[in-house]
C-alpha cells in the first residue's frame, strides 16, 4: 500500500507539473501583453519608456525560460506572484474568491450525485417498462441544456415569475439556491447514465437471484446488494466530471453575478492577467488530481477484490 | 400429501412457450432428478417453483402447489417469505452466485436477517456453526473472508449453508455441480445426500449430466423441448428406459456407455508431437508459480493423446505452450514437419472450449471458415469458395449455413464451424482445449464421433485436453494424467482406467458419477 501511495503521490506531482507548465507556454504565446492593456491607457499619459521601466519592474524583460524557473519556483514555495492588474498578491485574490466557489462547487456536486442517484435507482427499481424509459431519458435531456440558458431561464422562472427567490439581496442560502442547481443539472447527466447502466449489468448478475431465493424483496437487493457492485464505474465518472464543475462555476458565476474562483478567472482573462490565470490553471489542476486520487483509493474499500492488487 | 405437486405448469417467454404443461412431484425427503439438456426446460421448470423466472417469463397456466397452498397465486411479497425458509436454492455457478463485495459470514446471516430469526450473536453463532456443517475448515475466518478468497468448492459449500440455513423442506439444485472439478463434484454432491438425512430435506436436482441423476436421485423426471418425456423411479428407468429419448440420452452419455477403448494401431508414422521437460512458471507476487513443472510425452502420428486433470492442474498452459501461444519456462515442443513463424499455424491448429466466444459474431460462417485460407493466401476466391463448401461438408453442417451468422447456429454447430475453420489450412495436429466440455451430451457424442472420423480420413494428430474422464476415455488412444502441474500417471488409455498406479488417478475415476446398471 506505501508503494501504491508513493507512485500515485509521484505521478499526481508530474500531472500538476505538467498542467503548470503547458499552461504557461500558452499564456506566453498569447498575444497581446497585460502591462500594455493596463498602461498603454492614453488616459495615463505614460511615454513608452516608462512603460518600459513598468515592464522591467514586473519582470517583464527577462529570458523565457528564466522567467520560467521563477514562476515555477515561485509556485514550489506556495508564493504565486502578484495581479498585474490589481497588484495585490495572487494568493490573497484566489483566498478571497475561493471559499464562495467551494461552497457552490461542493454542493452542486453533492445535488448532481443526489440527483443522480435518484434518477438511477428509481429506474432499476421500476418495472414498468415505459416508466423506466422515461427516467432513462432525463439524463440526455440534462446533458443537452447549456448552462449559461439554463441559468437565465431559472432566475426567470423562480425570480421574476414565481418571485420565490430574490435576485438582489436574500440570504446566503437563497442566494445559493439557483446556482447550485445549474451546476449540478449538467453534472447529474453523465453519473445518472453510467449508474443505471451499471445497475443494470450487475441486476444480470448470477448472485442476484441468489439473494432473491433468501426471500429478499426487489428494493433490499437494490439497496444492499447492487448499489455497492454498481457504485465504481459511477464514482469514477463522477471523479472524471468534477474538473467540469470548474468550468461550469465560471459560467455560473458570471450569470448569476456571485464573487468566486470563476468571475476571477473571468476577469483575469478579460485582463490577460497572467500570474492569476497561471494560478487558477495550476489550482484546478490540483483539485482534479486530489479528486481523483481519492477515488482510487476509495475503490478498494468499496471492492475487496481490488484490494490484493493495490497491496 | 405430497411436498411439492407441479400440475400442468406452462411457461413461456415473451409468448415463446418454454414449458408446455408438465406434472410431477416430490414427496418429502425425496431426490427426484430434473434431466434434460439445454432448452429442455428444466431450470425454467425450477426457477418458477421460487417465482424467480427472468425478466419477459410468465407462468401461462398449471399450479404449483407446496403443500397445499398453490404458489403461482401467490403475490411476489408473499413469495418472500417463503424464500429461504420453505424452499432453499443451490445455484449452479458458484464463481458468480455470491456477492463480491460482501463477506461470506454477512451473505449467510442475511437469511436470519431477512426472516427476522436471533439477533446479531445468535446469527454470528449460527453462522459458524453452518460454515463448520458444511465442512470448511476454520469456520470463524471464513465467516471474515471474501467470496473470491474461496476455491469454487468452497464456495458452493457456502451456497449449500445459505441454503440449508433454515432447514427448508425443498432444495432446489439448480445444476450444482455442473462448474466444478469431478473429484470436489462428488464431495459436493456427498454433503447433499449427509444434510438430506440429517434434516430430511427433500431435494429437487436439476442437472444435464444422467450421470450425476443416476448416482444420485430416487426418481427421475426426463424433459425435453418442454415436456416431460419419462418419469419413474431412477433403477427403474436406468435399466429399462420406455421412452426413445431417454434411452438415447443414456447411450450418447460418455460416463454410462460401455465402449471399448481406441487403440492405436502401429503406423510406423513417427510421433507427431514430442514434449520434454516442458516448465511454465509465472510471477504472481514474491516467488514464482510454477504452472507446468516438468511435462514429458509423445503423441503417434494419427493418434489422440489426452491431458486429463482438474482446474490448476497445467493441462491448458501446457497445450498453450504446445500450440505456441505461450513461450515455455525451460523445456522444449518438437513438432516434426511444422514451419517456423506463422507458418507455423498451417502445421498445428487451436479448438476452443467455448464456441459462443471464440466465433467473430460480425462475420457469416464462410468467412469465418474462410479467414485462414485468405491469411495464407491458399488459392483464389473460386478455389477457396469451393474449399469453404468442402470443409462445411466435411463437419456435417448443411449447406445453407454458408451465410448465417454464428448467433443463428446452435453450440454444437458452432463447435462444427470452429473445427472446419481448423481444418482449414490443412493442419496435421490439432490441439482441442476442452473442445466438447460446454455442450450437451447428445450433441457432444455428434461431435465426438466427427473428431474420430476426421481422424481416420485425414490422419489427424489430436490433443485433447480435457476435464472429463467419461469423454477421455472415449476418444484418447494415450493419456497423462496431471496434477499441480506435474504428469502423475501415462499410459494407453486401457492401462490408465483398468489399472491406474497412482492414488491421484484412482480417485479421478472413483468420483465419477456411475450408475448400477
Amino acid at each position: 500500500m506505501a508503494r501504491y501511495l508513493l507512485r500515485r503521490t509521484a505521478q499526481a506531482a508530474f500531472v500538476l507539473w505538467a498542467a503548470f507548465t503547458v499552461a504557461y507556454v500558452l499564456l506566453q504565446l498569447l498575444p497581446g501583453d497585460s502591462i500594455l492593456i493596463k498602461f498603454q491607457n492614453p488616459e495615463l499619459g505614460l511615454s513608452p519608456r516608462q512603460i518600459q521601466e513598468i515592464r522591467a519592474y514586473y519582470g517583464g524583460d527577462v529570458s523565457p525560460l528564466e522567467s520560467y524557473a521563477t514562476t515555477l519556483l515561485g509556485f514550489l514555495r506556495g508564493g504565486f506572484g502578484y495581479s498585474i492588474d490589481t497588484g495585490t498578491p495572487v494568493v490573497e485574490r484566489l483566498a478571497e474568491a475561493l471559499p464562495a466557489t467551494a461552497v457552490l462547487a461542493g454542493s452542486g456536486f453533492l445535488l448532481a450525485v443526489l440527483i443522480a442517484v435518484v434518477i438511477a435507482f428509481a429506474a432499476g427499481h421500476s418495472r414498468t417498462s415505459w416508466i423506466r424509459g422515461a427516467l432513462l431519458a432525463v439524463p440526455s435531456l440534462f446533458v443537452s441544456v447549456p448552462v449559461f440558458w439554463l441559468g437565465i431561464l431559472l432566475i426567470q422562472v423562480f425570480s421574476f415569475r414565481l418571485g420565490l427567490v430574490p435576485v438582489i439581496g436574500g440570504s446566503a442560502l437563497q442566494q445559493l439556491v439557483l446556482p447550485v442547481l445549474t451546476l449540478a443539472v449538467p453534472i447529474a447527466a453523465p453519473i445518472a447514465q453510467v449508474l443505471a447502466r451499471s445497475i443494470d449489468r450487475v441486476q444480470a448478475q448470477a448472485f442476484v437471484p441468489v439473494v432473491a431465493a433468501k426471500g429478499a424483496s426487489r428494493w433490499w437487493i437494490l439497496w444492499r446488494h447492487v448499489a455497492r457492485n454498481a457504485a465504481l464505474p459511477a464514482l469514477t465518472v463522477a471523479g472524471v466530471t468534477f474538473g467540469e464543475l470548474i468550468a461550469g462555476s465560471v459560467v455560473t458565476e458570471t450569470v448569476f453575478g456571485r464573487n468566486g474562483i470563476g468571475r476571477l478567472t473571468e476577469q483575469a482573462v478579460n485582463a490577460q492577467d497572467t500570474p492569476v490565470m497561471l494560478a487558477v490553471v495550476v489550482l484546478a489542476a490540483a483539485v482534479f488530481v486530489l479528486v481523483n486520487f481519492a477515488v482510487d483509493v476509495l475503490f478498494p474499500v468499496l471492492d475487496p477484490r481490488l484490494r490484493a492488487v493495490t497491496g | 400429501m405430497s411436498l411439492l405437486d407441479i400440475r400442468d405448469l406452462a411457461v413461456s417467454y415473451g409468448g415463446r412457450p418454454a414449458v408446455r404443461g408438465i406434472s410431477f412431484s416430490v414427496e418429502p425427503k425425496e431426490v427426484v432428478a430434473l434431466v434434460g439438456e439445454s432448452g429442455s426446460g428444466k431450470s425454467t421448470t425450477a426457477h418458477a417453483i421460487m417465482g424467480l423466472l427472468p425478466p419477459g417469463g410468465t407462468v401461462d397456466g398449471g399450479r404449483i402447489l407446496l403443500g397445499d397452498a398453490d404458489l403461482t397465486s401467490w403475490s411476489s411479497r408473499r413469495m418472500e417469505s417463503v424464500r429461504g425458509t420453505r424452499i432453499g436454492l443451490v445455484p449452479q455457478d458458484p464463481a458468480n452466485s455470491l456477492n463480491p463485495v460482501k463477506t461470506i459470514g454477512a451473505q449467510i446471516g442475511e437469511v436470519f436477517r431477512l426472516h427476522g430469526r436471533g439477533d446479531r450473536r445468535t446469527i454470528r453463532r449460527r453462522v459458524v456453526e453452518l460454515l463448520a456443517r458444511v465442512g470448511l475448515s476454520d469456520p470463524e475466518t471464513r465467516a471474515r473472508q471474501y467470496p473470491h478468497e474461496l476455491s469454487g468448492g468452497m464456495r458452493q459449500r457456502v451456497l449449500i449453508a445459505i441454503a440449508i440455513a433454515l432447514e427448508p423442506q425443498l432444495i432446489i439444485a439448480d445444476e450444482p455441480t455442473s462448474a466444478l472439478d469431478v473429484t470436489v463434484q462428488r464431495r459436493i454432491l456427498d454433503l447433499i445426500d449427509d444434510l438430506r438425512a440429517e434434516f430430511g430435506t427433500a431435494v429437487l436436482l436439476v442437472t444435464h449430466d444422467l450421470g450425476v441423476a443416476a448416482a444420485r436421485s430416487d426418481r427421475l423426471v426426463v424433459m425435453k423441448d418442454g415436456l416431460v418425456e419419462e418419469e419413474g423411479p431412477t433403477s427403474a428407468v436406468i435399466a429399462d428406459p420406455r421412452a426413445g429419448y431417454t434411452a438415447r440420452l443414456l447411450d450418447d452419455a460418455p460416463a454410462l456407455s460401455a465402449r471399448e477403448f481406441r487403440t492405436a494401431e502401429p503406423g510406423g508414422r513417427g510421433p507427431a508431437v514430442v514434449v520434454r521437460d516442458l516448465v511454465k512458471e509465472f510471477r504472481t507476487g514474491r516467488r514464482p508459480f510454477r504452472a507446468v513443472d516438468g511435462v514429458s510425452f509423445e503423441v503417434a502420428a494419427g493418434t489422440t493423446h489426452a491431458l486429463v486433470g482438474e482446474s490448476g492442474s497445467g493441462k491448458t498452459t501446457t497445450a498453450r505452450m504446445v500450440a505456441r501461444f505461450a513461450e515455455p519456462t525451460s523445456g522444449t515442443v518438437e513438432i516434426p514437419g511444422a514451419g517456423p513463424g506463422r507458418l507455423f499455424r498451417r502445421h498445428v491448429q487451436l479448438v476452443y472450449q467455448n464456441p459462443y466466444g471464440s466465433l467473430d459474431p460480425r462475420q457469416s460462417i464462410a468467412e469465418i471458415v474462410e479467414e485462414p485460407l485468405r491469411n495464407f493466401r491458399l488459392g483464389d476466391r473460386a478455389a477457396r469458395r469451393t474449399r469453404v463448401t468442402e470443409l462445411l461438408e466435411r463437419v456435417a453442417l448443411p449447406r445453407d449455413v454458408a451465410g448465417r451468422r454464428p448467433r443463428e447456429l446452435s453450440g454444437g454447430q458452432r463447435q462444427r464451424v470452429a473445427i472446419a475453420r481448423a481444418l482449414a489450412a490443412g493442419p496435421e495436429v490439432l490441439v482441442l482445449d476442452e473442445a466438447v466440455s460446454a455442450l450437451d451430451v447428445t450433441v457432444q457424442a455428434q461431435i465426438l464421433d466427427l473428431l474420430e472420423r476426421l481422424q481416420r480420413d485425414l490422419g489427424l494428430t489430436y490433443l485433447f485436453i480435457s476435464h472429463d474422464l467419461a469423454v477421455v476415455r472415449q476418444i484418447s488412444h494415450t493419456i497423462s494424467v496431471m496434477n499441480e502441474g506435474r504428469i502423475v500417471e501415462s499410459g494407453t488409455t486401457r492401462q490408465v482406467f483398468t489399472d491406474p498406479c497412482h492414488p491421484y488417478t484412482r480417485e479421478l475415476l472413483a468420483a465419477i458419477p456411475e450408475p448400477v446398471r
